[in-house]
């Protein structure tokens, strides 16, 4: 059994923002659930035991928590590279600065589109986006590490160039620029953050010259699209493989949409220690490894590059989490994830979902 | 932002703003961390990471690790250079002057 590298720490699912494009669940976890300071610094003493090296601050918006400072500081305490993931929504320079002081490591800040009219009409809140940019630079003057994620989709893909001129502008040392991954809300919004084959097409074409481009300044992380891919990607390096993911009440899944999978049982940090969790909770065991698959992924030459790719993924569109992820060309049901991009109206106005709105 | 210059002789690696080494205990070595990356340094990569400090020049730290493994300044002046480059590409370095 490898060690775990990675935990994802989800502090909170209350977020200001409600982008539709979000894979967080449709239903959240409220914040009476929510795990204290104490019981998330134990958490991390078992990461770092266990192997793991590196904790994403993640959400919902982790700034939400009044204690961030404190948990930065626990996470720092316990040896681990320290990551927030944030919308910047609650964090001025002066709160930045004592999470800066509290050892944090490294910042990644969302950015929905190049001008605000856009960005804060898919992010659902007015204003952020000016905030946004204030708070990037802020990271920069204080010396952080800053990385840019952008999410692209129908409303932005476009802009993917200006977006990755903009993270440079901002002093921002790396970009993800990431084709949206259909899962929670994004699973419901899906009509309308689909893009075209053409656009994604071109708009990955767009990426490769900026990598030479701005070497000197910028690395680009590129997340390519699932639904125009012949070969699925290695979901999470592999289930229980690499990461682990524990939830605002501290259920723990070996993948952030692992919840929609029925029949799993997930394991709690408030009755277990982690390394017992990741060792034999039955919802690692589940598709831990190869021993799980079916055809085509069980001859398959790539089962151990890609470990049968996302069982979400394969839930979500063969009906089944034990299929091979439909991103790849053997699988039964690859034409029939084709065809969910294909229908699409896309010149139809776009109309979202908002987590926590009426619907339009 | 500041353009990087190239690793020559008199330049002064040092980490990267969010790059730091790390001794991981449950897997007894060292590491580099970065964000989403995390990159094994033992042996001769930490002995020259760890001199990565800004302060010490290119030609410092041939200096300090010929001295240390006891080997030919040219042979080693190779494999610091190669190694810094690479991570100047990678953007874990940077060249301060």
């Amino acid at each position: 059994m490898t060690q775990p590298l990675g935990l994802l720490a989800e502090l909170t699912h209350r977020c200001p923002l409600a982008c539709p494009y979000c894979s967080n669940p449709l239903v959240l976890e409220s914040r009476t659930d929510e795990l204290d300071t104490a019981t998330w610094s134990r958490v991390f003493q078992e990461a770092a035991a266990m192997g793991v090296l590196q904790v994403h601050l993640s959400g919902g918006e982790p700034a939400a928590r009044r204690d961030l400072r404190e948990i930065v500081a626990a996470a720092r305490d316990a040896g681990l590279y320290t990551n927030l993931i944030t919308s910047a929504i609650g964090l001025d320079a002066v709160r930045l600065a004592g999470l800066q002081k509290a050892g944090l490591d490294h910042v990644q800040l969302s950015i929905q589109d190049i001008d605000a009219g856009s960005a804060d009409r898919i992010a659902g809140y007015g204003g952020a986006h000016v905030r946004k940019l204030a708070f990037a630079r802020h990271v920069v003057q204080l010396g952080l590490a800053l990385t840019v994620n952008t999410v692209i989709h129908r409303a932005n893909i476009g802009n993917t160039p200006a977006l990755v001129a903009l993270a440079a502008e901002l002093g921002a040392g790396r970009i993800e620029v990431a084709h949206a991954q259909y899962h929670g809300w994004a699973l419901r919004n899906r009509d309308a953050l689909m893009p075209t084959a053409e656009q994604v097409f071109r708009a990955m074409e767009q990426v490769e010259p900026l990598r030479a481009a701005y070497s000197d300044r910028l690395v680009i992380d590129l997340v390519v699209p699932d639904y125009y891919a012949s070969q699925p990607k290695p979901c999470m390096g592999g289930w229980a493989r690499r990461s682990l993911n524990v939830t605002p009440a501290g259920r723990v899944l070996p993948c952030h949409a692992a919840e929609t999978i029925p029949g799993l049982e997930f394991w709690s940090v408030r009755d277990r220690d982690l390394a017992e969790i990741w060792s034999q909770s039955p919802a690692f065991q589940a598709f831990r490894g190869t021993e799980w698959m079916r055809e085509p992924c069980r001859s398959c030459d790539r089962r151990e590059i890609d470990f049968g790719g996302c069982r979400c993924q394969a839930l979500a569109i063969a009906g089944d989490a034990r299929e091979a992820d439909p991103a790849c060309a053997l699988s039964p049901y690859h034409a029939r994830m084709q065809d969910l991009a294909r229908p699409v109206q896309h010149d139809a106005p776009l109309t979202y979902a908002y987590r926590g709105r009426p619907a339009a | 932002m500041a353009v990087e210059r190239g690793t020559q002789d008199d330049s002064h690696p040092r980490l990267a703003p969010g790059v730091r080494l790390h001794f991981d205990k449950a897997r007894d070595g060292w590491v580099l961390l970065a964000p989403e990356r995390v990159i094994e340094a033992e042996g001769p990569a930490h002995e020259i990471l760890r001199r990565c400090d800004g302060k010490r020049s290119v030609a410092d730290i041939v200096d300090e690790l010929a001295t240390l493994y006891v080997e030919d300044r040219a042979v080693i002046e190779g494999d610091v250079v190669a190694m810094l480059a690479e991570l100047v590409a990678k953007r874990l370095i940077l060249n301060g002057p």
